[in-house]
């Protein structure tokens, strides 16, 4: 379930590739320049691209942008610095805009790193990586008994609404749509109780004890520690561009530049 | 907007938000014995589709976070609810990030604690009544849902604000648009759980044999 197709990384451990995802997540956290901020959000892409994470999955970055949006519009101002723009009494600083580029940077580069290395696995198995990396099992159970629920209520949900269109029903901002809306909820949760019953009846049923089973063995081979060591000299480097830097971008392009003529 | 997406927050919010997460989502799952494991997951994930309706508001549609209405229905089952459905959605839909979860579980389950502190103790004394008051049940929901939404505006906003002066504006303009949610919420909350009490007053009853928040 959820699993893309063409997951170039599929040979690693899913063990390995949450310790990996964490990783880089903590470096592209941590990073302070918007260069390498770009730099990462670059490897992001390339990381989900392996991960075979389809274009049409990056259509959920769409809500995410719109925070970025609100950062954008408002940081340059909030931010003092070296004017970059003056808008009547409004002053956008350079410093504001490096800001909020880096932050968007940042945020579309965890999130991809998210899809190509752990999305891509498919929740099962990353359900089962996460609980043989410690994750209390109660949690994991919830996880997996949640995850498939989901589409099953998502079923239940799509048919309510199917029987709601049936009746002519359009969702408009009134009151009468917002108590039939109020009451498919209710509804929705009143179905899923009386499953959640039948789902614990069913389970007591075939010896649910609480216990968590992973019937899954998971290897640990020397790529996948290969894989992590190999990262670690990588991160390490972003970190010191970061700190130590070259220039940045612009700074790149102004001695490209002098060093040509 | 509920989620902040990582690469925002400062060093020490993400820590302390995680922590506190860890810590509460500990208890949490110690209350929660396994006969109803189940049951919290399946409440969990008719909370997680609910949550992808799309509210018709004036000329545009929000989201609701429903963090109130688990509050009331779960007690202290929302915490794992809440931190699994913002698992699901920070690595399969994008929504929010990993180093930040600490701080976007907490956002939504401290309200969501709250408002089980403070009303599903009444909820489920009138529950037991036979004569249901549709009233105070949609009195009881709509405060839920404003109390809730309101306040993870607030915890929002001062995440951002304790993680750099800078992003004020974007605070103020994300507690303003939080307003008109919360009154989207606490109403659609109020007809929920007056329906509820009409149709399976069971659900407001559930507390797993344990009383209290």
């Amino acid at each position: 379930m959820l699993a893309e197709h063409g997951d170039r990384l599929a040979g690693f451990d899913p063990r390995a590739r949450l310790i990996l995802a964490a990783l880089l997540a903590l470096t592209v956290v941590s990073l302070q320049t918007s260069s390498a901020g770009s730099i990462a959000l670059l490897a992001a892409g390339a990381i989900a691209r392996l991960g075979g994470v389809s274009p049409q999955r990056l259509r959920y970055l769409l809500p995410l942008e719109l925070l970025m949006l609100v950062l954008l519009l408002t940081l340059p101002f909030s931010v003092p610095g070296t004017p970059l723009l003056t808008f009547g009494p409004l002053v956008a600083s350079r410093e504001g805009g490096l800001l909020a580029l880096l932050i968007l940077f940042k945020a579309n580069a965890v999130v991809l790193i998210l899809f190509g290395l752990v999305g891509s696995l498919g929740a099962g198995a990353a359900v089962h990586a996460l609980a043989r990396l410690g994750l209390p099992s109660k949690l994991c159970q919830m996880l997996l008994l949640t995850l498939r629920q989901i589409d099953l209520v998502g079923d239940e949900y799509a048919r309510m609404r199917l029987a709601m269109r049936a009746r002519a029903f359009v969702p408009r901002s009134d009151r009468h749509s917002w108590r039939a809306l109020g009451w498919l909820i209710g509804m929705l949760l009143v179905r899923s109780l009386a499953r959640a019953r039948r789902v614990a009846d069913a389970m007591r049923c075939r010896g649910f004890d609480g216990q968590l089973r992973l019937p899954q063995r998971l290897r640990w081979r020397r790529r996948d520690t290969l894989l992590l060591l190999g990262a670690l000299p990588l991160l390490a480097g972003l970190l010191l561009l970061d700190r130590w830097g070259w220039g940045g971008w612009t700074g790149w392009a102004e001695s490209r530049l002098a060093g040509g003529v | 907007m509920a989620h902040i997406p990582d690469g925002v927050l400062s060093a020490p919010v993400l820590i302390s938000g995680a922590l506190v997460s860890t810590g509460l989502l500990g208890v949490a799952l110690r209350r929660l014995r396994e006969a109803e494991l189940p049951q919290a997951a399946v409440l969990a994930a008719a909370f997680f589709v609910a949550s992808l309706i799309s509210v018709p508001l004036g000329p545009s549609s929000v989201h609701l976070l429903l963090n109130g209405l688990m509050g009331l229905l779960l007690g202290w089952a929302a915490v794992p609810a809440i931190f699994v459905a913002l698992l699901l959605q920070a690595v399969f839909f994008g929504f929010g990030g990993l180093l930040v979860l600490g701080v976007n579980t907490l956002n939504l389950a401290l309200p969501a604690l709250l408002v089980a502190r403070l009303l599903r103790p009444m909820l489920q004394r009138m529950a037991e009544l036979s004569s249901p008051q549709q009233r105070r049940a949609l009195m009881i929901g709509g405060t839920a849902g404003v109390l809730a939404v309101l306040l993870t505006g607030l915890m929002l906003a001062a995440s951002l604000v304790l993680s750099g002066e800078a992003f004020w504006p974007a605070a103020r303009v994300i507690v303003l648009s939080f307003i008109p949610l919360a009154l989207i919420e606490g109403l659609v909350t109020g007809i929920v759980v007056a329906f509820l009490l009409r149709v399976e007053p069971a659900l407001l009853r559930l507390d797993g044999g344990r009383h209290g928040a």
